[in-house]
Formats: structure tokens, sequence, C-alpha cells
């Protein structure tokens, strides 16, 4: 038992440069503190289980006070992918960007080139809403069957950070019980986007990814 | 000074008239047509499940090739590279809980795209389902420690296999917009 342990603790300080920074947040230096950084992307069934809930997060570990200056970007477009065949190409996008102080919806629809390089959906507006304010009640938009939402709310991702990171150094043999939150009291930007599951092609099941598109 | 104040109050001025105009009451749809929507916009981040890109991928320029990466090319360019992560993180991998050995959960895991289920419960994985979505509570860190140090019984390694941080710090609403009011 010892033996692995401590083999494990050497198999992770060789590998160079690995350090945890979970669930996505600041995963890489060209999006890392922008707009484009994606920190967590969720799909589950709401609460009319008719409908289906994604849940695009960008912009984590924002402290109280970074949250009210922190804002959406409108040369940056969220685009929920939607694959309804298995192939792993999307079939359907949920495009979101944000104009003076709204988000702006578009789809489900399919994309007009899928891939890495996406133009706005615009005959295809499902909605807006305006974009909710740091210490305000959430603004929520009803359109077209679909409720949406953008702005600050509390960093729904939970994880002992810190301590893995120290397990990776081969500093600590592993997590204390109980953990630390590392995100614990700090926010994300949100878009939501509540969606009837007809919309969504008539499989039993979808593949989904986000994606940030940034304007050329 | 004083010609700050009275920047400010031009600006704010014309501030407020801009919106006057952007509320003239016709509706979104009026609202919309006078926006600027064109362009091509190019993939920044790409994410699915949680915590890949980050466990799996080398810091620094590759990290942004994985995100700029669409997922039909992923599984043919990063499997090898995710499966000798995983054998650097835990050498004495053999399989997991789920019966899959190195080259299956990595084989997985490098096409990143959450399977999400419309005829059921979403979950990560709550005991019997498997990857039918993400709900907000999901602690999708256990699940992913446990599949990568927990070996076949899920009771190797017991002290990697849980972080004890069992969920979030504020709760969750019933309704939507779900997630909890900013800090």
């Amino acid at each position: 038992m010892k033996k692995s342990k401590i083999a494990l603790g050497l198999s992770l300080i060789t590998i160079t440069g690995l350090v945890f920074m979970a669930a996505d947040h600041a995963d890489a230096p060209a999006v890392t503190g922008n707009a484009a950084d994606i920190t967590d992307v969720y799909a589950f069934q709401g609460q009319d289980t008719n409908n289906m809930v994604f849940v695009v997060n960008t912009q984590g570990l924002l402290t109280p006070n970074a949250t009210a200056s922190a804002a959406f970007n409108e040369n940056v477009m969220i685009e929920i992918n939607i694959d309804n065949n298995g192939d792993n190409v999307e079939d359907l996008v949920i495009q979101a960007i944000k104009r003076n102080n709204k988000m702006y919806f578009f789809g489900p629809v399919a994309p007009g080139t899928p891939g890495i390089s996406s133009m706005v959906k615009t005959n295809a507006m499902s909605g807006s809403v305006d974009i909710s304010k740091y210490g305000s009640a959430p603004i929520i938009a009803t359109e077209n069957g679909m409720k949406f939402f953008a702005g600050p709310r509390d960093d729904p991702f939970f994880f002992d950070l810190g301590r893995f990171n120290s397990i990776l150094a081969g500093s600590a043999p592993g997590f204390n019980n109980p953990g630390t939150d590392t995100f614990a009291g700090t926010n994300v930007l949100a878009t939501i986007v509540e969606v009837p599951k007809s919309l969504l092609g008539s499989s039993a099941t979808i593949n989904v990814w986000a994606e940030t598109k940034k304007k050329q | 000074m004083k010609t700050n104040k009275i920047t400010l109050v031009k600006l704010s001025l014309i501030a407020v008239a801009a919106v006057f105009v952007s509320c003239d009451n016709k509706g979104d749809s009026m609202d919309a047509a006078s926006l600027d929507f064109s362009g091509t916009y190019i993939q920044q981040d790409q994410m699915a499940r949680p915590a890949i890109n980050t466990v799996f991928i080398a810091s620094g320029a590759p990290k942004d090739a994985f995100n700029s990466a669409i997922p039909t090319k992923m599984g043919a360019s990063y499997q090898g590279v995710f499966q000798s992560r995983l054998m650097a993180l835990n050498a004495n991998y053999t399989t997991n809980a789920l019966g899959q050995t190195a080259a299956q959960l990595t084989g997985l895991l490098a096409t990143d795209v959450l399977g999400v289920d419309k005829t059921k419960k979403t979950t990560f994985f709550d005991g019997t389902n498997i990857l039918t979505g993400r709900a907000l509570a999901d602690d999708v860190i256990d699940v992913e420690l446990l599949l990568i140090f927990g070996g076949p019984t899920g009771g190797s390694n017991a002290g990697l296999t849980s972080d004890h941080v069992d969920k979030n710090d504020k709760d969750f609403t019933a309704g939507f917009p779900y997630l909890a009011s900013a800090w």
C-alpha cells in the first residue's frame, strides 16, 4: 500500500506542468481571464420535465468585488451545440450574444455550416433578455416557449482544487475529510436557456457541447 | 475635475438618450432588426464534460489547441495523449468501476461531448444512470476521481477517490434560473 502510494506520488510529479484548474476554469492561456473562457457546461431536464435546460458559465473565480464589473463581450458568441444522430457533428445550435444591455438568443436551428466558424442565425431569433445586474433579482424572459437568463450567479461548481494540486505536487498523500471547496464564495457569468425537448429533434439521446466564438 | 463632471453629465445624457431609442416600444423584433449581428465568429473555447481539458491536456499551447478542436477531430488526435496522462496519474490503472480499460476510458473522454438523455433523469452518474446529462448538484469530480483512481472495484487508492466536497456552497433553486444568486 505504502509503495503504491509513493509510486503514485512520483508519477504525478513527472507530469510537468499538470495543474488542475477544474472544471474548465481558466484552462488555457488564450482564453484565461476573458469573456471567451467557459468554466462549466450543464444540461439537465427542467422543473417541467418536458424541457431541457442548458447552462454555459464563463469567467470563473470572480470575487464578489470583481463581479459587478464583469461583463459579457459583444464580440464573443456563446454557442450550444447539439448532435442528435450520434456523429458528434452539431445538427442544431443555440446561439447567445450580447448587444447593448441585452442577451439575444437564436435557435435551436440548424447551423449554417458546422465546425469552428459560425455566423449568427439572425433569421432564427428566439428571444432576448435584459442582462441581470449584480446584486439585483434575476431577470427572466419567456418567449416562444423558452426561458432566458444572462448575468452573474454563484459558481455552481465545487471541488477541493487546492488540496488536489498539493497531491499532484507530491506534498499531500490524499484528500482531507471534509475537504475545502476552492470555488466557495466565487461567481460566474451565466447564460441559461430552457427549451422544450420537442425543439431538440426526435432522438432519445443527444450529444451536447458549448463553444465560445469570437468575431473576426 | 469640472470638465470631467461636465463630460460625465454629457455622456450620461447621451446614454439616457440611447436607452430611450432602444426601448422605443417597438418590441424585441424591431429592436433586433436594427442591430448588427453580421460577421464570422471563430471558435475560442470548447467544453462538454467537466475538467477534461484541464486534466488530460498539457499546459500552454496544447490547451489552446484542444479548445479550438471540434469533437469529430478529437478522438484521433487526443486518445493517445489522454491514455499517457491517465497512466501517469495512476500507473497501476487496469480497469475502473465501469470495467473500462485505459484505452476505453480515454477513448470515451477524448471526444469531449456530453451525452444527454431526453427520456429520463439527467445526471453525470447517480449510481444507476451513467452520463445521461449533467445536473447542477452532481458531484462530477468524485465520479472522475473514482474512474481514474478507484480501480475495478472502486476501492483502490481510498484517499484519492473523493475530495469530500459533496455539494455546492449555496442551494440551487427549484425553478429557473436554477443557479443561486451571486455572492
